[in-house]
Formats: C-alpha cells, structure tokens, sequence
C-alpha cells in the first residue's frame, strides 16, 4: 500500500526519533533480561569468568537448588513479610494522610503537605544511616524515648523478630509521602456534587466517608496498594545498610540474595535464577491486578 | 568526550609509570604515608592508594577483576589468594622470587607462606599476619583461681566456670560473637579436622574431628560461657572488657593498639594475651593461618615496578614502620627481633601461637563456605537447631557448592583453567 | 465551638504527625553539627551544646565528599539531560506520528514495565565489561538513559497534544525535527519537567547499580561512598550523619523549591492510568 510522501515523512522521522532509545532499551535492558534467562539455565561462576569452556548448560538445576536452600525460603518469606505488611501500612498511612489534608478545615496545606513528602526525596543509604542509629539499642533516641515511658529498651536491628518491622517503618516512613499525593489527587477528582448530596442528606463526616469518599477512591487504593507492594519486592538498600541481611537472616531479601550470589559469590547462573524468580513474583502480582481491574470495568 | 570519560584510568604520564595499589581498611589508609619514600627510590614511578573498606573489599576486588579495572598490586587477605589463582589472575613470583635476594621464604612464619602456595607455586607474599588466640582480664582469671591462662580445653572450660561462679551474673567468662567464623573453624583446625577432604571435593563436617569441635563451641553458650550476641550487637566491646562484662575474648593483633588506646592507662596492667588452648594441651593449640598478601595482577601493564613496590613493603625496616603505623603482626621473622616486638608481653603471645598455625582450606569456595559454618552455628546457638541437624544441612550444602570444582578436578583435563 | 474543637483536634494530629515524619531529618542535621562522641551520649541529646562544622571540614577534606558530590552531579545531571531527549523523542513519536508498527512496540515497552531493573542488572554487568565501560560515568548512568517508563510517561501526556496544532505546521512546510523542537517540546514542557526532576531524583539516590558499576574510589556517586564510609566509620556517628547530611539536603531543598513541577506530574500521570 503506497503512502502519501508526507505519512512517509512522518514514518521516517518516527523511526529516527524512536532509534536512540529503542536502541538503548533493547541493548542495555531487553538483551540483559534475556541473557539472564539463558544465564540461570548455566552453571556460571568464578570458574567460568574468562574459561568459557568451564560453563555448563544445567537446565532447571539452579532453580531446583533454589528449592532445597533454605537461605532462598527465608528470602522470599522475608520479601513477601515486608510487601505485604509493608505496602498496606504505607497506603493506609498515605490514605489517612490525604484525609487529614483534604479536610475544609486544614490551614497550611502546603506546608504539611511538603512536610509528609520530603522523606520519599531523601536518599535511602543516607536515611538509613541515620535510622540504623536512632535504633540503637543504648544510645538510640528512640529507645531513650520508649525507656522514659517506661517500656524496655529494644535490640530493633539485632533481634530477629523485630529487625524485620524496624525496616519496614523505614520503608513506610519513606514512602508514604508518594502515595498521599496520588490520593490527594484522587480525593480531589471526587466530584464536590456528590459531597453536597451527602450533607444534604444529613450524613456525618464517618458516613460520608464510608459511603461516598472511600468507595471512590477503591480503584486508586488497589492501583496504589498493587505498585507499592511491587516496589517493596525489590527491597534491598535498607537491609544492605541496615542489617547486612541478619539477624540470622530475618532480613534478607530476595534481591539482596541475588546480590550476594551474584556478587559477592559470583554465582552468577544461581543469582540469575533468584532474579526470575523475583520476575515471576512481580508478575503474578501484575497479572492479578490487571484482572481484578477488568472485573471492575 | 563521553568517551574520553570512559576511558579515564590510570595512565603513564609522560616522564614516568602510575601504578595502581589498593589497600584495605586501615592499612589502606596508612599505605599512602610509606609510598615517599618507594617513590624517591624509584624517581618515575608514582604510586596511587587506594583504600576500600573491609566490608566491601571482597566484592569491590572481584567485580573490578571481572570488569578489567584490576589495580597492579593489592593487598589480598591470604584466604582470596585460591579465588585469585583460580581466575587465573595473579602472577606467579617463582621466578622473581629466585632474582631477588632480600625477599625468602625462609624468613617468614611457615604456616603463613604456606598459605600463599598453590600447586607448588607462590602466588603472593605475606604483608602482615594475622591469627586468633585470647585476650583475658588476668585480675578475674587470678580472682577465679587461675593465675596462669589455659592451655588445654579442660582447663579452659573450668577457668571459664569458675569465673562465671564468682562473677556477677549479667557478666560472661567470654566473648565469642555468633557471626564470626574464626572461633568454629579454630576449634576444628585444633581437634585436627582438614574442614574439607578428598583435595576439597567434600566437606568433613560429618567427620569426629569436626562434630567434636562443633559440640565444644556450642558449649560454651549451652553453660551459658558467652552471651548469643553477633559482633555488632555489643556496643563497645572495650567499655564491656574494662567493665569486666567479659573476660575473655578470641580476637586478633590489631587490638593489642585498640585497648592501648580506648582504654585507661590503668587498666593496662589487667589484660593479657595468651596462644589458643588446644584439646590435649598447648601443642594442639593451633589458630589461624591469617594475615594479607600482596599480590600483583596479570593484567598490570608495570609487573616490573609492581614488583618493585612488593620487594619495598617486604623489607624488615618497613615491615617494621608499618607495624609501628598500623599495629598489624609482621610477617618478616627479622622483624620480630626488634626491640619494640620482643619486648612487647602482648605480642610474644602471637609470636608464639604463629608458630603453630595452620591454613584454611585452600579452595576459591572457601570464603562462601566459611559464611555457612558460622551461619549454621548461629542457627543452631539462637535458632535452636539441634547440633546433628545443623551439621547435616552444612555438609549437604557445602557439597552442593563444591559440585562445581568436583567437576571441574575430575573431568579430563583440559588447556585452560586452574 | 464544634468546628473549633474539630480544628484544633485536626490541626495537632497533623502536628504530630509532621514532627513525628521529620524528626529524623531534624535530628540528622543536629547530630551533624554535634562534637564527637555527643551523639552516643547517655542521657541521648536532641540538640548540640556546642555546634561544629569539625565533621563537614574533615568530610571535604580528609575524606574527598566533594569529589563524590561531584560525580552524583555528573552521573544525574548527565543521565537527566540524555533521557529529556530521548524519552521525549520516542514518547512523542509513540503519541503523535503515524507509522506501521507503532502499537506493537508500544505494547512491548509496556509489556517490559513488568519486568524489575534487578534480572536486568547482572548481565548489564557482563555487557558493560565486554563494551570496557565498568568503572565510568557512561556505564553508571546507562540503565537512566532512555527508560520504558519516561517513554510512557511522555507518551501518556503528548496523546493531548492537539493534532490540528501539528498538521498547521506540516503544512507551512515545517521538518518533522522542527515540528517536535519549536512545537512538541514547549507544548509538554511541564511532564518534562517531572520526567527530569524524577530521572535526577531517582539517579541520584540510586544505590545498587553505581554500587556494581563503579570499582573505582575516585568514581563513587554519594550513595555509594556513604555506604563505603558506614562500613568504616561506624563508630563516628557525627561524621556519618553529615555525610548523610550532604547527600540529602540539597536535593531536598531543591524538591521543596520546585515542588509545583512534579506535585502536577505525579497526580496527573496518575489520573491517567
């Protein structure tokens, strides 16, 4: 089918403006992932670095091994424990946050609202240290503060059932700020007809809220909830720098693992593997809100 | 000019030779003040140091082999040098050994030059050594009965009571962190365990010799000897010792300089060191053949003045500068000699336990599996696995790791690969 | 009054919860300014007795801060301007230009959102060895280059570009590159201004993958030399504060300054899904 010279134009300059990043997004991503993949079916390791002759095709060994490492299960309970009780903390805080916000009462908007905000700038190694000695078991503020309530002081990082909460408060604190402002936006999207309708009908501020504000907001809530919890999967500068993965591996993570396989053991066959594995968790999640939003509409 | 960017490493300026040396922790920070002199010894040739941390050194050092941005020289901790040879990455010293008079084997501890030989061939020359035995609180030791250390596990274990019986009781007889593999690994080099056997194709651990040793550090949490910390987990471990919450503690040399200086002038007189209790008295008493090499890589477009640069650190005068710098043992046996080593009360403790050590496994897995011994440990010391479980898991899953050099030593041989 | 006490109720909550959200940050500056060994004092101090600017001294000088400051900046600032053009390029020619094959490969990148940086990560070290780009800016800064979310993200925005506005031009006889320069770039100018704050953002607080790029002291981005220094410096809790301090303040006030660029991005990309 001939095209009119200037649609040729058109598809000419969209090839040209599309090259540099397609290219740099097939080379530098897309190639990678794919390698990746050929790379978990290999035994590639320190032995194999510069003697390709010493890889091995080993087909689902690594992921077979995976299964009987104990390290791996820790890895991933630990990594669904932190999304899962992780995310709903950080969109709940988000969503009573915007609330508070929105209110026709509040003053200095602006100011609160940078206020939440500024933790999710801040980078993460940074506030991390800091939060690694504000959980000081002696001379940790926090503590301090717990110990003049009277309550004893906590090992936060070096206890086994609670370094694992400590991250996560991290982890919440950091990014609660994000998802307010998406449920600022939505809150503000609520059409101001169906409040008035709501006075007028002499509901309450409880009432309005379950009845008109939150059913609302519910897709937004999944949307939110579903992208955090997939960003949480990927959780590792906090237990890198927090914890180095213990105590007795309560908080290592799925792609800290793959880090210390990878790099530190240059396991590589076997870190890529994890990475798939991390892959086939993020998209099974996907693929449930994809269908629970289809369901909706 | 991205390119340029790229490209930007170390280059020869035009009237001499850069050359790259990366040092670790504090003897990467301490190794840029030896370089004058190297560098007016050697006009044209300029030194750049480089210090990285301990705790990424063993990442940092392999991803910059991999990604061929390897220094020339660098300090290697003696357990790496098998990783390094099995990449094929060092250069051997053999033959620049045999030109260079002022650098032999025989004037070193034999256990640590040992450690840097591989099939026959040395890969690396000891910088300074390193090993573990006790540093002990003599008043409670005396207090409790003892006026003189341990020198057999069950002496040790009945100073370690009676301590615990005549101290007060938030204090432990000893410090041994749950996340450390030294203590573990001493107790099975001491009941004589090889760790691995078959040319390390298969763990022992399943062997007498290892399930002994095991057993024997679980004691001491069992009788409530050492507290079920990890190593970060204390605080300052010198505020503790000079409390007398701790009397003991299996440590290393660089803490004869940290009590110097984190502790009292008075309190100086009430610590002591003394060589590793063995199972049947002093001679089982052996500890870890530790320390760093150095070592020079292949990829190094100067190997000659790399070398230059070994020969310099290896002299006995700047062998004994850097221990006067760093507090870190020696490895030249002249320069125990000098007064300031051989007068020392704390050092003739080392001098003695470096007599009696022994090398780790030489395998490139070795760092890997020395994680699972103590992480096993630790399972078993706070996550209450039974002993037999622990040691079952650690022998399956270390001989799933060594699959891969099994392979490896047993097919036919081939050209490449060491 | 009812409404008075609803305010004031209102108002502490939102107190508390501001001061409970920043005190770290407070502290973090605090601590910084704090002489050496106040920080880990018994009762624990809020605020110094005697400020310091000792651990900013020793960070610039002994301990080279200034030369990682400057790589974040090179590494983000390189990055951010790279991806403007690209992103935007390929975004707008997602959204407005017509040719075969534009919804397949658009459905890819989709498709490629899915899928986490980190399965990329190893092998992109593999394929930066043997390009020889370990250990320089452009290796550090390839995975922010061009990203399948900033395509999107531009796409999404530049579908409301109106196509009239584009046509007129054609037809006065403009080059497509003209059109796209003097017309597409002013028009989306405000998600391009997200894109870039965020793309600055996210490379500048990125950890892991400067931390496997960069072998190199001399190359460390801030994240990376703070993380270095952590492990060392433990003990001095005032100098690692102010490392802290310096890797984050500037980017914080510079967000808090700007904020009415990306405030708009986020809820509008977000009203878009």
């Amino acid at each position: 089918m001939s095209r009119a010279p200037g649609e040729r134009g058109e598809a000419r300059a969209a090839w040209v403006f599309l090259a540099p990043a397609l290219i740099l997004i097939t080379a530098f991503f897309f190639l990678p992932v794919v390698t990746g993949l050929a790379l978990s079916l290999t035994d590639f390791d320190l032995y194999a670095i510069g003697h390709p002759e010493n890889v091995r095709l080993v087909g689902g060994a690594n992921y077979r091994a995976l299964a009987q490492a104990p390290m791996f299960w820790s890895a991933l309970k630990n990594t669904l424990y932190f999304a899962f009780v992780g995310a709903p903390l950080s969109v709940l805080t988000a969503l009573a946050a915007a609330l508070l916000l929105n209110s026709r009462l509040t003053r200095w908007k602006g100011f609160f609202r940078t206020a939440y905000f500024a933790p999710f700038v801040t980078t993460l190694v940074a506030v991390a240290i800091v939060w690694k000695y504000l959980y000081h078991p002696r001379f940790g503020l926090l503590d301090a503060a717990l110990g003049s309530a009277g309550i004893r002081p906590v090992d936060w990082l070096g206890d086994p059932r609670w370094a694992m909460p400590a991250i996560i408060v991290v982890a919440v604190w950091r990014s609660f700020g994000y998802n307010m402002l998406i449920f600022l936006a939505g809150l503000q999207r609520i059409p101001a007809e169906m409040r008035e309708a709501a006075d007028l009908d002499g509901a309450g501020h409880w009432s309005r809220l379950w009845h008109v504000t939150l059913p609302q907001l519910a897709p937004t809530f999944v949307f939110v909830g579903v992208i955090t919890a997939i960003g949480f999967f990927q959780v590792f500068a906090e237990p890198y720098v927090m914890t180095g993965g213990g105590p007795l591996n309560s908080t290592l993570s799925m792609v800290l693992y793959m880090y210390q396989e990878g790099f530190r053991w240059w396991r590589l066959g076997s870190a890529a593997s994890i990475a798939f594995v991390l892959f086939a968790l993020v998209l099974a999640v996907t693929m449930i809100q994809l269908a629970w939003r289809r369901e909706e509409t | 000019m991205l390119i340029t960017l790229a490209s930007c490493r170390a280059q020869a300026t035009p009237d001499g030779v850069v050359i790259d040396f990366w040092g670790m922790g504090r003897e990467g920070e301490v190794a840029q003040q030896m370089m004058p002199e190297f560098e007016a010894e050697h006009p044209g040739v300029h030194v750049h140091v480089q210090q990285i941390p301990w705790t990424a050194a063993h990442e940092k050092l392999l991803t910059a082999y991999v990604g061929h941005a390897s220094p020339d020289v660098a300090q290697l901790g003696n357990t790496w040098v098998p990783e390094y040879v099995a990449l094929g990455a060092l250069v051997p010293f053999d033959s620049l050994l045999k030109i260079t008079p002022t650098v032999s084997a025989t004037d070193y501890f034999p256990g640590i030059w040992a450690t840097n030989v591989l099939s026959d061939t040395v890969y690396g020359i000891p910088w300074y050594v390193d090993t573990r035995l006790i540093f002990y609180r003599k008043d409670i030791l005396a207090r409790a009965g003892f006026d003189s250390p341990p020198t057999s596990w069950p002496q040790w274990m009945a100073a370690l009571r009676a301590i615990k019986a005549r101290e007060d009781p938030g204090a432990y007889p000893i410090y041994i962190p749950t996340n450390e593999w030294p203590p573990p690994t001493i107790f099975a080099l001491e009941s004589g365990s090889p760790i691995l056997r078959d040319g390390g194709r298969y763990g022992a651990f399943d062997d007498p010799p290892f399930k002994k040793a095991f057993q024997f550090y679980l004691d001491f949490f069992r009788g409530g000897l050492a507290p079920r910390l990890g190593i970060n987990e204390v605080g300052n471990i010198y505020q503790e010792f000079e409390r007398g919450t701790y009397a003991m503690w299996i440590t290393g040399p660089w803490n004869i300089g940290e009590f110097r200086r984190r502790t009292p002038p008075d309190f100086q007189s009430k610590w002591a060191t003394a060589p590793m209790p063995g199972p049947d008295g002093a001679a089982s008493g052996v500890s870890l053949a530790g320390g760093s090499s150095l070592v020079v890589y292949r990829a190094s477009r100067h190997p000659r003045e790399a070398w230059q640069l070994v020969e310099f650190l290896s002299r006995p005068e700047q062998q004994l500068k850097f221990y006067h710098l760093t507090g870190d043992l020696p490895a030249r046996l002249e320069t125990w000699r000098d007064t300031s080593l051989a007068n020392d009360p704390a050092a003739r403790a080392f001098e003695e336990q470096l007599g009696r050590v022994v090398p780790t496994p030489q395998v490139p897995e070795w760092e890997l599996i020395a994680t699972r011994i103590f992480d096993y440990g630790e399972q078993s010391i706070r996550g209450g696995m039974p002993a037999d479980t622990a040691l079952a898991r650690l022998e399956n899953e270390v001989n799933r790791i060594l699959e891969r050099r099994r392979w490896l030593l047993d097919r036919p041989t081939r050209k490449a690969g060491r | 009054m009812k409404r008075r006490g609803a305010s004031t109720v209102l108002h502490v909550a939102l107190g508390i919860a501001a001061l409970g959200t920043l005190f770290p940050l407070l502290w973090m500056v605090s601590g910084s300014l704090m002489s050496t060994g106040e920080a880990n004092s018994l009762p624990p101090r809020l605020l110094p007795a005697h400020p310091t600017l000792s651990h900013y001294a020793a960070l610039f000088t002994r301990l080279n801060i200034g030369r990682y400051f400057l790589n974040s900046v090179i590494v983000a600032g390189g990055a951010t301007l790279i991806s403007l053009f690209l992103n935007s390029m390929a975004g707008y020619a997602l959204a407005k230009l017509r040719f075969s094959g534009r919804a397949q490969i658009f459905r890819v990148l989709v498709a490629g959102l899915v899928i986490p940086a980190q399965v990329a990560m190893l092998p992109l070290f593999l394929v930066l060895q043997a390009l020889g780009l370990v250990n320089t800016y452009v290796g550090a800064m390839i995975p922010a280059m061009a990203t399948i979310f900033g395509i999107f993200l531009i796409r999404q925005y530049a579908m409301g570009i109106p196509d009239d506005l584009l046509s007129a031009a054609r037809m006065d006889g403009a080059s497509e590159f003209r059109i796209y320069w003097s017309i597409v770039l002013p028009v989306i100018k405000p998600i391009l201004a997200t894109m870039a704050l965020f793309t600055f953002l996210s490379t500048w607080n990125d950890f892991l993958w400067p931390l496997v790029a960069l072998t190199d002291d001399a190359k460390y981005t801030l994240p990376v030399a703070l993380a270095g220094l952590a492990g060392e410096h433990v003990q001095d809790t005032e100098l690692m504060l102010a490392g802290s301090v310096v890797t984050v303040v500037p980017v914080l006030i510079a967000f808090v300054a700007l904020q009415r660029f990306y405030v708009e991005g986020i809820t509008a990309g977000s009203v878009k899904q």
